[in-house]
């Protein structure tokens, strides 16, 4: 199978009435679990406290995920590119860092420091990036190096503790909205923004770069014979990252404030995020829709356990014990869905023909070897 | 085996999702368990940190007026037994040696810049040469290091030893202690009398009798209150809270604790659920940082402002005033930074010395803000109110441009 031999979506071939039934397929399969899960989240929080269904509180659930969805976006493009980008929490509290001690209380400080942080989000995708592909360093290890470079660079610069924060006008960003909007009572920028970079990202997901960077996370080798400039493409999903890493920064640094702890851990919860949003950790199977999902459903147990009253004392463990088994769930049924979804692919087509056995699970069903990767490892070196 | 290949993915995520959860245990600014009050903290596998004798000791200890200069806090005491420092008595400067837990939050920055101001006013009158000052980041094993260093090579003629933890810095101290030369242990303790003098304000059970009291007079019975805490196992904290939970348990209080890492994207997530829930008519914090997210997150809800308990940080302070909500700045003296120094110069003077320096801790009430405000007014939001440095050369620019030596 090639690239070129895909090219025709199965979209295109299939019916409204088909797509209608591949969609509450899709509810049940694991790419729609998150989905699924997030619904009863935000159900049972409902139950809890029927005040969240407002839809003035629900707006402001979601301008508190929006940073976190927004690192997940980007982390979904690392993942999905084959990779890891641990340092994206780090990026996070050196921007907010650097909002706070740049910009200070001068708000004409904003738009030059905001540059500043843009060029320098991107100059950290790009050393993580060369570093990968240029000196071949997994990128477990380069962006752990990253992480911990750039927390001791915050370390070393406010001694680990909180400066001042920027000035407010900088802050509306992640704090303030289009007041007065009927019904919601505020939209906020950050809503707006995380809806800005979702379309982004689904756009670019379409587009033949963003199915580069899948192909690249299924298969390497098959991507590199077919031509691609793998090196490039990898550098700029770490791009992405960091640049992702910064817009959250900028979001919460108007949010919460400046203070070191802010982005702390949010690598793992975004990857968290990806994961359960039915990314496969390797790459090459995912939909960054289902990212941004995984963060809402992990805002939404957070809220779900404040709500709950749960002890302090064992909350993490609840929340811990939660995620590890909504990630089991995946995992057990993505194994699931393979097997059954192979057999059903030679009952309805007489063996494994070029079609996708899930058509619109895959939001890019038209990869190559999305269905040989399900009798060999992704990265099988073929 | 593609499967497995997902599984093992899962159960690593899932561990590093567990890892960052519980992540208090990646912060930097960690401080493992401690003890502020004294080296008799005997109960270290003890599961319940409150501690009646500790607690009615401290409760006293806040209603006495300390002895003392008047207009000198840090050099002021209660309940001191003096001991007799002639043995260490020597002409010439002195080599100090200070074993610093870290300077990784802004209460220890604030007592940091202060400490080295105040050691420039000693190297002048010719009291001290120098202090080599070692930071041991808020590891335990690093602050063995120090002190095992300083033993060896250090060349010092008296230590400054500000732990980590007790239980575990006990055996280091102990070891400077047998070379003979003066330790000076200030802050969080001990579990051994063997330092010349422990210098401490008054502790964390005051602190949270102060705070848990305050709430109580403003809010009627059945309240309800979001307790904020940095985060648990570290005792100077624990013993803030314990004292106040079983306040607010006896009067009625409905208070919720939550621990925040001091993040403040945390904090405000956390107030802004309990808002969603119900009111909340009051906040409690363990700590001040983060205090000016707590109270944003009021003002994004559009509801009335709490009544609230945060910290002598500059930061809760402006806030405070600018909101003008009801509040207290409970004080954990950072003028304590100050008297180590001068303990040292007392010492070698042959001056008696408290053996147990318990140091005023008196909380900044709402007719006392517009005065501590106006006497901070260009310093940082890091900056503590009560910091004590008013008199040292450097003042003010050297805490205003924040220079951490």
């Amino acid at each position: 199978m090639t690239a070129t031999t895909t090219e025709r979506t199965n979209a295109e071939q299939t019916s409204f009435g088909q797509r209608l039934a591949d969609f509450g397929r899709t509810l049940v399969s694991p790419r729609g679990a998150v989905f699924l899960l997030l619904a009863l989240l935000l159900i049972a929080i409902t139950v809890l406290n029927p005040n969240f269904a407002d839809p003035g509180q629900f707006i402001r659930f979601i301008q508190r995920t929006a940073p976190v969805a927004i690192v997940a976006i980007g982390q979904y493009f690392v993942i999905v590119g084959g990779e890891l980008d641990l340092s994206m929490g780090s990026v996070v509290t050196a921007q907010v860092v650097i909002a706070g001690n740049l910009i200070g209380d001068d708000a004409a400080n904003s738009l030059p420091v905001l540059g500043l942080m843009l060029v320098f989000g991107a100059l950290i995708g790009v050393v993580n990036g060369l570093v990968v592909t240029m000196l071949k360093v997994p990128s477990f290890i380069v962006t752990l190096g990253m992480m911990l470079a750039l927390l001791g660079g915050v370390l070393f610069w406010t001694g680990g503790a909180a400066t001042g924060n920027p000035a407010d006008e900088f802050r509306e960003i992640g704090r303030g909205g289009i007041r007065g909007v009927p019904v919601l009572d505020i939209i906020p920028w950050s809503v707006i923004i995380l809806a800005v970079a979702l379309t982004a990202a689904i756009w670019f997901g379409r587009r033949p770069f963003g199915r580069s960077i899948i192909a690249l996370g299924d298969n390497a080798t098959t991507a590199r014979y077919a031509g691609m400039r793998s090196s490039l493409v990898t550098i700029s999903t770490f791009v992405i990252s960091s640049l992702s890493a910064t817009v959250a920064g900028v979001l919460l640094v108007g949010y919460a404030g400046v203070h070191p702890s802010v982005g702390r851990g949010y690598e793992f919860i975004a990857i968290t995020a990806v994961v359960l949003g039915g990314v496969v950790l390797g790459g090459g199977r995912g939909w960054v829709v289902g990212a941004a999902a995984g963060a809402f459903a992990l805002e939404a147990l957070f809220t779900l356990l404040n709500f709950a009253g749960v002890p302090s004392t064992y909350r993490d463990a609840v929340q811990g014990v939660i995620i590890i088994a909504a990630v089991a769930y995946a995992a057990t049924s993505f194994g699931t869905r393979r097997r059954r979804g192979r057999s059903e692919t030679s009952l309805r087509q007489g063996g494994e023909g070029p079609t996708d056995p899930m058509p619109d699970a895959q939001p890019a069903p038209h990869i190559p070897s999305t269905q040989r990767a399900d009798t060999t490892p992704t990265k099988g070196g073929s | 085996m593609r499967r497995s290949r997902f599984t093992v993915a899962s159960a690593l995520v899932g561990a590093l999702a567990l890892f960052t959860l519980a992540g208090c245990t990646t912060d930097p600014s960690v401080t493992a368990p401690t003890d502020d009050a004294g080296g008799d903290t005997s109960n270290e596998e003890e599961v319940e940190w409150f501690d009646q004798a500790l607690y009615d000791e401290q409760d006293a200890q806040r209603g006495i007026a300390p002895e003392g200069p008047e207009d000198q806090p840090w050099l002021q005491y209660i309940d001191a037994e003096f001991v007799d420092t002639s043995e260490y008595a020597s002409d010439g400067a002195k080599k100090g040696c200070f074993a610093n837990a870290s300077i990784s939050n802004p209460w220890r920055q604030t007592g940091w810049i202060t400490f080295n101001e105040q050691l420039k006013v000693l190297q002048d009158s010719g009291a001290i040469s120098e202090v080599e000052t070692r930071d041991a980041q808020d590891s335990d094993d690093t602050q063995i290091a120090d002190i095992d260093y300083f033993i060896e090579e250090g060349n010092c003629d008296f230590f400054i030893i500000s732990p980590n933890s007790t239980a575990a810095m006990t055996p280091a101290v102990e070891r400077a202690c047998d070379t003979g030369k003066p330790v000076i242990v200030f802050d969080r303790g001990v579990q051994t009398d063997c330092p010349v003098t422990f210098i401490h304000p008054i502790g964390g059970f005051a602190w949270g009798i102060d705070t848990a009291e305050f709430l109580i007079e403003e809010l009627d019975e059945g309240a309800t209150v979001v307790a904020l805490r940095i985060l648990p196992g570290v005792d100077v904290l624990e013993q803030r809270w314990a004292a106040a939970e079983k306040l607010f348990d006896e009067a009625g209080i409905e208070a919720t604790d939550y621990f925040t890492g001091a993040d403040p994207a945390e904090i405000k997530s956390i107030i802004s659920d309990a808002l969603a829930t119900g009111d909340v008519d009051g906040v409690w914090m363990d700590a001040g940082d983060g205090a000016v997210a707590a109270i944003e997150a009021f003002e994004d809800a559009g509801v009335d402002y709490p009544v609230m308990t945060g910290e002598d940080e500059m930061s809760f302070l402006r806030k405070w005033e600018e909101t003008g909500l009801t509040g207290l700045a409970p004080v954990y003296s950072n003028f304590q930074w100050r008297t180590p120094l001068l303990a040292a110069e007392m010492i070698f003077a042959g001056e008696e010395v408290p053996s147990e320096w318990v140091l005023p801790q008196s909380p900044i009430q709402a007719g006392e803000l517009g005065e501590w405000l106006a006497l901070n007014e260009g310093m940082p939001d890091g900056h503590y109110a009560k910091f004590g440095g008013e008199d040292l050369p450097g003042y003010p620019t050297v805490w205003e441009d924040r220079i951490i030596p």
